[in-house]
């Protein structure tokens, strides 16, 4: 059991840990990356669209700017987000941007000239300018007013990953792959670094640092299907919910994304039903129109969720040996449309069901699945935890809180670098105002409790001739996934919520009495997995908790039982603790001031009309701002903006950006 | 009742002293558009606790479960079972990179050797200010470099090149295909003598023997075949100046 010592100490090799490395390198701290598989590999590569940056290049981004963006964003959040923390993102944006492209990302680049594109259905001419010719280029994406998502062709995430990855490279950052940190070391409310596993030989070190971030990813894996890579459970999260001194934020906001791969559950885009694609049920019929006869497949993605869920709790699925599913028709596009414009989309299916979707008749089978989660390690706008100095959380992981109770496509993997570049200055001034402290005793304390903890698990072998029905953590795992899916879903009630809240209490119990194959503490993926599998439970406890409770309907989340938006009684956000030896988190409040905002809560522009409660302070703030507007002709954007909502940033980040025939307007 | 497959998996943990190599034999039963990331994990879950493999994005996208599939390196989580005819499928961990036990292998600490081995980044003497506007790039060479910059490393193409079983020290067609992507980037300002010192020799794009197993197994199609011929020549003229 050796102890390592590193000024910031990184757990999560993704775009979001590896950018606060990057920041913190460079400015001469010792920087140590701790990954469970190669960096290269971490989930942000799955990010395929695009990423949202106001560079207003495109035609079909003319006039937009951080303000449409900050906009945009706000109303997607459902008014759950943080405003400060949604202005400093929208204002870094484009600088991510440029940085990543100094870095080599090859984004999509802007052809001049006229070409055809698609806008609702129809065929569409738009013309590009001499002038934006050769610049990045950005699509359209949900919840957006204007195009701004740039991308590289439909690997985006891929491209930006490799670039961070080997800037942190050449930039000599110690990245360590499969390692897993398995407790964070902490004393009072100071956090010290993690107790972290190696799970090529099993062996336990300690790492002490100045600054623990924690930039895991999001926790897709709790539920029973999900967009998310295997490594997507939570567990960074977890880490710091069990210091009983850390807290999480908005657990129950999880946002469902409508047409997944099933079994797979990989996404198909949603460039499919744009495109004029069409879902069916088990018998071939096309539902949605009787459900959303305007919008049809093309209402938002919380909705088209709803109402397939809706369907197949009818008993209109396909049942199959992965459960029942509808279907996803693009045959009726034909062939030349889908090899053209839907290519991936056709690989996919060949390769992972053996089926064309360009021949007639032959359909995608999809069923909605978990897809992002909202919240996480709540932390203020620098990224630190408020309860636990020291300790840092950005991007899936984190409830920096820029999503709300949803997220904009586009706007996870801006959100990765964009938080990665403003929390890694906030941790470079945290190691510069702090000193490293080497507490050897409190270090050895922390491993031997997680050694103990293996121990005890590893006490309960058991022979592969003898059965374990009900005390193996597989069981347990999925049995969780199954709960969270059923109950803790896209719809929620009270009754099914305190169901699920129950059974996954009784889950927590029982994985303290798993029976396990193998007694080696390495090459054993049965240990592995019995210790995630109890963090992870947990994590759904708070999710569980969080939706029970929040008796309105916000964002993602859905309250069959409170369908309208509750402005009065809920805007605020849901603060997650764990206390050790209790069997259910502590949820606590935080109010969400109106008359802070810069904009105040209204109507999204989409979703059902009249289904708000009303804050008073909503119109009297509403009229604050127009008065502010209206009193000062003579200001530019940014003094109104200042005045109205002035907002934190790192120095370096606060320069005007520069777009093309506008200059710094 | 759907037919039952037979798996032959390589076991070994390398770490228990006692253990020896051997070939593993587990029988499920197919499920319609079964892969081999739901097979694995069937009988993980259900077989065997103590399985080694590696999966992340399960797409195809992330390159973490190349293995040898019934003698072809191949990525596992988008091979269909029902793609062996006769159900029978073997198993093997990809060979060149280090053993962690059973079907998982490091490849992590090779890719960041080979990383830095050619400097896999952009190379300049530009500051960039992320305030201004980019520059623009030509549209055809900015999806040039991203036909290339399309490798995700799973290291199918160093285990099937033969060079690489006789010279240890071979960088392998990722590696050539990385330079190849730098080379293509107007962005980079590396010149051909530069690249002349990272590839230049035995070890470099004149130790291939253009066998092509890296081309015919690549999972992403890249034109491996094209750009190590490419570089060859152009390393060839610089070699001879």
């Amino acid at each position: 059991m050796k102890i390592f010592y590193t000024d910031t100490l990184v757990i999560g090799g993704g775009l979001a840990g590896l950018r606060v490395a990057i920041a913190t390198k460079k400015a001469g701290f010792k920087t140590t990356v701790l990954s469970l598989v190669p960096v290269k590999r971490s989930h942000s590569a799955a990010a395929q669209g695009g990423m949202q940056a106001s560079l207003a290049n495109s035609v079909m981004g003319k006039g937009d700017n951080e303000d449409v963006h900050f906009e945009d964003t706000v109303k997607g959040s459902d008014w759950g987000c943080d405003q400060k923390v949604a202005r400093m993102f929208t204002q870094v944006a484009p600088k991510a941007i440029r940085e990543l492209t100094a870095w080599g990302v090859p984004w999509t680049r802007i052809i001049q000239g006229s070409k055809e594109v698609i806008i609702n259905s129809q065929k569409t001419t738009i013309t590009e300018e001499l002038e934006s010719h050769g610049l990045i280029a950005s699509r359209d994406f949900g919840g957006t007013k204007k195009w701004r998502t740039c991308y590289t062709a439909d690997a985006t995430g891929h491209s930006m990953l490799y670039a961070v990855a080997n800037e942190a490279i050449k930039n000599d950052v110690t990245i360590l792959e499969k390692k897993e940190a398995v407790k964070l070391i902490y004393k009072d409310d100071v956090c010290y670094g993690a107790v972290v596993k190696d799970l090529m030989n099993g062996k336990i070190s300690a790492y002490l640092a100045k600054a623990t971030v924690i930039a895991t990813g999001g926790y897709g894996r709790i539920y029973e299907a999900s967009t998310n890579a295997v490594i997507c459970e939570g567990t960074g999260a977890a880490l710091a919910l069990e210091t009983g001194v850390a807290k999480l934020a908005n657990m129950e906001a999880v946002q469902f994304h409508p047409t997944a791969l099933v079994p797979s559950g990989i996404l198909m885009t949603e460039g499919c039903r744009g495109d004029g694609g069409i879902l069916r049920d088990v018998d071939g019929y096309r539902f949605m129109p009787d459900y959303e006869p305007e919008k049809k497949e093309l209402a938002s993605r919380d909705v088209v969720s709803r109402r397939m869920t809706e369907h197949i709790r009818k008993g209109k699925g396909v049942p199959s040996p992965y459960g029942d599913h509808l279907w996803l028709d693009i045959s009726i596009l034909g062939r030349e449309h889908i090899e053209k414009n839907l290519r991936d989309v056709q690989e996919i299916c060949i390769n992972f069901l053996g089926i064309d979707p360009a021949d007639e008749g032959v359909w995608i089978p999809v069923r909605p699945m978990q897809h992002y989660s909202m919240g996480g390690i709540k932390v203020d706008y620098t990224g630190q935890s408020p309860h636990l100095k020291g300790l840092f959380s950005c991007g899936e992981a984190a409830c920096w809180d820029l999503h709300g109770f949803n997220r904009l496509g586009g706007n996870s993997v801006a959100e990765t670098v964009v938080s990665g570049m403003i929390i890694g200055e906030y941790v470079v001034k945290y190691c510069q105002n702090h000193n490293l402290e080497f507490d050897t005793k409190l270090a050895n304390d922390f491993m031997k409790e997680f050694d103990t903890q293996q121990d005890m698990i590893l006490a309960r072998v058991c022979k592969i001739d003898q059965k374990f029905n009900d005390k193996n953590i597989y069981d347990i795992r999925d049995r969780m996934r199954k709960i969270m899916m059923d109950k803790v879903g896209i719809f929620r009630t009270h009754n099914e919520l305190q169901e699920a809240l129950d059974e996954l209490k009784e889950l927590l119990k029982l994985s303290d009495g798993v029976y396990i194959r193998s007694d080696m503490k390495s090459a054993n993926p049965g240990l592995i997995d019995t210790l995630r599998v109890k963090k992870m439970l947990k994590l759904a406890l708070c999710i569980t908790k969080g939706a029970l409770l929040r008796t309105e309907s916000r964002g993602a989340h859905t309250r069959e039982d409170y369908p309208k938006r509750d402005d009065e009684n809920w805007l605020k956000r849901t603060i997650t603790s764990w206390k050790d030896g209790c069997d259910e988190p502590i949820v606590e409040y935080e109010d969400i001031d109106i008359m802070e905002m810069e904009l105040a809560p209204g109507f999204r522009g989409y979703g059902k009309k009249g289904n708000i409660i009303e804050h008073p302070n909503s119109a009297k703030r509403l009229k604050e701002v127009e008065q502010i507007k209206q009193n000062n002709p003579d200001k530019d954007r940014f003094e109104i903006q200042k005045m109205i909502m002035p907002y934190p940033l790192p120095k370096k980040y606060q320069e005007k950006n520069e777009r093309v025939g506008i200059g710094y307007e | 009742m759907s037919r039952m497959l037979t798996f032959n998996i390589f076991k070994y943990n390398p770490l228990d002293k006692n253990d020896k190599p051997k070939l593993q034999t587990y029988e499920i039963e197919e499920t319609p558009g079964m892969t081999m990331f739901v097979a694995l994990n069937y009988i993980r879950d259900r077989l065997d606790h103590t399985l080694q493999f590696d999966f992340v994005c399960r797409a195809g996208i992330c390159g973490s479960c190349a293995m040898v599939i019934n003698g072809v390196p191949t990525l596992a989580c988008k091979t269909l079972t029902s793609s062996y005819k006769d159900g029978n499928i073997t198993l093997l961990p990809l060979p060149v990179f280090e053993l962690i036990g059973d079907l998982s292998i490091d490849t992590a600490n090779w890719m960041k050797d080979m990383s830095k081995d050619i400097q896999s980044w952009i190379h300049t003497n530009e500051q960039t200010d992320i305030n201004k506007l980019e520059k623009p790039m030509d549209p055809k060479v900015a999806d040039d470099v991203f036909e290339l910059d399309r490798c995700i490393e799973c290291g199918c193409c160093v285990s099937a090149c033969g060079t690489k079983r006789m010279r240890p020290n071979f960088k392998g067609a990722v590696a050539l295909n990385r330079v190849a992507r730098y080379e293509a980037d107007p962005r980079d300002q590396r010149t051909d003598e530069e690249l002349f010192e990272i590839i230049g020799d035995d070890n470099g794009v004149f130790g291939c023997m253009s066998l092509l197993g890296c081309d015919d197994t690549c999972p992403k199609h890249l034109p491996l075949q094209t750009k190590i011929a490419y570089l060859r020549r152009k390393m060839v003229k610089e070699g001879l100046k």
